[in-house]
């Protein structure tokens, strides 16, 4: 590896630890001081880990036993020390140590972090995945014909469909895809049957189908309008003229020349895209009863879990980085004006 | 070749999928006649003893915990009791008959000598738990102390520890008190007997020990809370798996007698809990036959009820019972002028219940209008209505009705009406819409009023449970919904109009009701043993709440459920609040 690429993967990890100690810093700010600004004491919060009309008492032992008697930055502290050297957590007859990284235990169902964050991940990773292989080569390739036959019946209905694509959310598109070919006519599993690939890949691949299809057509739809219109543009250049002028075959004018012009900001997005999604595929999990680091942050969020809401989001947050740092590095691969060295 | 309207292909497109979205759903669950609309709200129908199957349900949320120590959902006490075998539990059944407590691990109801202060109970011979040793009277004490004294489990009532006789030294849970007696208010003499001493006569003690918290659990294999995970089980099934948010699933526990349980038929070989599930795909699968039971039992999506109710089929399937809770309107006594008896009463006839009602959702997913504090089904319940009311032909209060209302607010010296505010839950839409139905109402008779509109996580810890926010906000008019912990007048009444459960936040009593007539009928009726005098009082108790005009009824929480009719043994439970009873479902082949 040549030496100025060595230095720029340093220089990009650094920043992006640094960037993971600014999110944390800013979650944890943002679970504490908003609702504080909004008026919520700790009492409150603590009370929502505790049952139907809590006593004070019980209040009182939660907070001490989440630790959120403690200042703010006592708690910052702890989690911290935690990543670094591991935690101690105490589950009332034992204590078990939480080696390091210890992103913390879950404030509403006790269970360490980590663990949980690597159970979900697997789901995330393979819904994003397949869904990606599909959306984009199918959204190119749509956008492409799209452009070469402008104006055709072929290109009003893809984009009609890419509209659709566009509009109809995952919520309204996975529930009509279930009843449909899941409890109407019976050709794949329904709701609820994902199973990880290391239990079973044929019923992994099948219960990943409908998933991967409906979250696809969201994404398909916007990259074959993006692809469409980036073709349309570069066909107009003088560069691509100059290449048919030479005698150049269509094809090779298309894909070695158009075509990999119009991809770089395809592949900016792409990067962007599959680093949300590999930090939760929010609605298509939820639809189709995936466990997958979505839900989690769903439940996270709306349980006023922290240690949660801090694992997913910092998760979430690397994602995007490497995916960035990677489609940085194609970059250099797709255009030869970026390439380091 | 003539092009397509881009229009028209879109319109063709919708219609299309709109008419294949109206296809969702199979055969009703496999395919035979439904039993009937409403047919197993008073008895039990499909009634089988065929063993064998896999019992598939699914809900869209997760336990509070699995542990029968530390959980306080009513879905997870009526399933728990799968594998955990408490002292008494509710009978398997439907109708009034479901409200009964009935002996499960213990051999017969509570004794107590000393009208309700002391209660003995004895425990089946021959109980054992799935790794094969025998369950001890010692192992219900213990699991109360861990639950109801442990700084750790904090989900589950606490009424063991509000009731029982503490230590001379404060009892501190069996994780740190080491001490071999631990509490001494509960004694076991033999593996067979366990005896609770209680610091005040409690004449419902049958129905605390009836909760999951008095299934055993043995002190080795407690685990405090990582007990979820590995559960010993007592009842007929075994839990063979339990992830958070994914699922649970259930076996045939090897060690189960059924000769030591007389109430549970123990169906199916297999029983599949998933969890965290798209609460529309659970009907969808209810309907296609590929999902026996939505565990939540809090009735269909509101998308599914019209497919239900409008195909006769479908709803030979469904029920619509009560689930026994009350949806209401709490006037607080110090916020001005409903410190005004008059005022509150004003309020009471102005309020447009059937455009609340609707505004819920209507009779079947909304409920019935009510006039009682007390919903039909709780023991106690009476009859009657101290503000009539009457509607006029196309909709909306009658004169007569709104004269009524004027009339109160001549008395309450606000002859033309008085402004005040509504506080709903934000993220609880429909009750967001019977704050504006009220709003309506109440406007008609001069009442002007704001909707102010809270979280529901802090709607009782920071906003109308916080006694002094209310006050300084001048907030004078509180929707909730209440449901009882056990189905009595106590149970259900208590904590929201005795004044000794006013709180600085985080209370239930919203009116801030403290009449010393209804704290004094709370005492006599919980020391009185003879059940019907008890009912009798919480009766007198509704009258004299509705008397100060404290509360409006609104409506008796219905909703509607489902039941595949391969389900077998499908009756509803009015003591597990109008869900089905999970204890002896099976499914047909």
């Amino acid at each position: 590896m040549p030496r100025i690429v060595f230095a720029y993967l340093i220089r990009r990890v650094i920043g992006a630890v640094l960037m993971l100690v600014i999110v944390s810093m800013v979650v944890f700010g943002i679970f504490f001081g908003i609702p504080k600004i909004a008026g919520q004491s700790n009492d409150q919060l603590a009370a929502s880990f505790v049952g139907k009309a809590p006593t004070a008492e019980a209040i009182a032992q939660t907070k001490h036993r989440l630790n959120l008697d403690k200042p703010i930055w006592v708690q910052y502290g702890k989690w911290v020390k935690g990543v670094v050297i591991g935690q101690d957590f105490n589950n009332g007859p034992s204590v078990e140590h939480c080696s390091s990284p210890c992103f913390g235990y879950s404030f509403k169902n006790n269970q360490a972090v980590l663990p949980q964050l690597e159970d979900r991940a697997p789901a995330t990773l393979s819904l994003a995945a397949g869904a990606a292989v599909i959306w984009l080569i199918s959204g190119v390739s749509v956008g492409v014909l799209s452009a070469l036959k402008r104006g055709s019946v072929w290109d009003r209905a893809a984009m009609i469909v890419a509209l659709g694509g566009v509009s109809l959310p995952i919520y309204f598109t996975g529930l009509l895809a279930l009843a449909i070919f899941s409890y109407k006519l019976d050709l794949l599993p329904g709701g609820g049957s994902y199973v990880p690939f290391s239990q079973n890949p044929g019923t992994w691949f099948q219960s990943l189908i409908l998933p991967w299809i409906t979250l696809a057509f969201l994404y398909a739809a916007t990259y074959a309008r993006l692809t469409r219109a980036g073709m349309l543009e570069t066909l107009g250049e003088d560069y691509i003229r100059t290449a048919r002028a030479k005698g150049l075959p269509e094809r090779t004018v298309i894909t070695k020349h158009a075509l990999r012009s119009t991809l770089t900001p395809i592949l900016t997005i792409f990067g962007m895209d599959l680093g949300l999604l590999l930090g939760g595929a929010v609605l298509t999990e939820h639809t189709f009863g995936i466990a997958g680091l979505g839900q989690l942050s769903i439940d996270g969020i709306t349980g006023n879990d922290l240690p949660v809401v801090l694992g997913v989001t910092l998760v979430a947050a690397l994602f995007i980085v490497v995916a960035n740092l990677i489609v940085d590095l194609l970059y250099a691969v797709i255009d030869p004006r970026v390439r380091l060295g | 070749m003539k092009k397509i309207r881009p229009l028209a292909a879109v319109a063709v497109g919708l219609v299309a999928t709109s008419g294949l979205a109206a296809c969702g759903g199979g055969d009703s669950g496999g395919g035979t006649k439904g039993a009937g609309y409403n047919a197993a709200v008073d008895k039990v129908i499909n009634a089988s003893d065929t063993k064998g199957g896999e019992l598939r349900l699914a809900i869209s949320d997760d336990f509070d915990s699995p542990d029968p120590g530390n959980t306080y959902y009513a879905w997870s006490q009526n399933f728990v009791r799968l594998y955990g075998r408490g002292l008494l539990t509710f009978k398997p059944s439907a109708g009034p008959d479901s409200n009964q407590v009935i002996p499960d691990l213990a051999e017969g109801p509570g004794q107590t000598p000393d009208n309700g202060k002391t209660w003995t109970y004895k425990l089946r011979s021959g109980v054992k738990y799935d790794d094969g040793t025998p369950v001890t009277s010692k192992d219900v004490k213990y699991a109360v102390e861990r639950s109801n004294f442990s700084d750790e489990l904090q989900l589950g009532p606490k009424y063991f520890k509000a009731y029982l006789q503490d230590n001379s030294t404060p009892y501190k849970g069996p994780y740190k008190d080491k001490s071999p007696e631990g509490l001494k208010s509960i004694e076991t003499p033999d593996d067979n007997t366990i005896t609770f001493k209680l610091a005040k006569p409690f004449a419902e003690f049958d129905y605390l020990v009836a909760m999951a918290q008095s299934i055993p659990v043995p002190q080795a294999r407690d685990t405090g809370l990582k007990y979820e995970q590995k559960m010993a089980s007592s009842g007929p099934y075994k839990v063979d798996s339990y992830e958070r948010g994914k699922s649970m699933i259930l076996s045939r526990n090897p060690n189960w007698d059924k000769s030591t349980d007389p109430i549970r038929k123990a169906l199916p070989d297999k029983i599949t809990l998933q969890l965290k599930q798209s609460g529309d795909d659970i009907d969808n699968r209810l309907l296609a036959g590929s999902l026996d039971v939505d565990a939540a039992g809090v009735g269909v999506q509101a998308g599914t009820q019209g497919k239900l109710l409008t195909d006769q089929t479908k709803k030979a399937n469904t029920d619509n019972p009560l689930q026994g809770y009350l949806r209401f309107a709490s006037l607080n006594l110090h916020v001005k002028p409903l410190d005004n008896v008059h005022c509150r009463r004003a309020v009471q006839y102005a309020t447009d219940k059937v455009a609340m009602q609707s505004a819920y959702g209507g009779p079947l997913a909304g409920g019935d209008v009510a006039t009682t504090i007390l919903p039909p089904g709780i023991v106690g319940y009476q009859k009657f209505d101290k503000y009539p009311q009457t509607y006029k032909q196309g909709g909306g209060l009658d004169d007569k009705t709104l004269q009524a209302a004027k009339s109160e607010l001549q008395q309450c010296g606000q002859p033309n009406g008085f402004k005040t505010k509504i506080a709903g839950r934000s993220d609880r839409p429909k009750e967001i819409a019977m704050a504006q139905a009220m709003q309506q109402g109440l406007k008609q008779v001069g009442i002007q009023t704001d909707i102010v509109q809270y979280p529901a996580g802090d709607y009782f810890n920071k906003y109308v449970g916080a006694p002094e926010f209310v006050h300084k906000n001048g907030v004078g008019i509180m929707l909730m919904a209440w449901s009882a912990d056990w189905p009595t007048g106590y149970g259900f009444l208590s904590q929201i109009l005795d004044g000794r459960a006013i709180k600085p936040s985080g209370g239930n009593n919203l009116p801030e009701e403290d009449n010393p007539a209804i704290n004094k009928a709370f005492d006599d009726a919980i020391g009185n043993t003879d059940k019907d005098a008890r009912a009798k009082i919480y009766g007198q108790i509704d009258q004299m709440a509705m008397d100060d005009a404290v509360d409006i009824p609104i409506i008796y929480a219905k909703a509607l459920l489902y039941r595949p009719s391969n389900l077998a043994n499908v009756g509803i439970s009015q003591g597990y609040g109008g869900m089905y009873d999970y204890l002896n479902l099976g499914v047909k082949k």
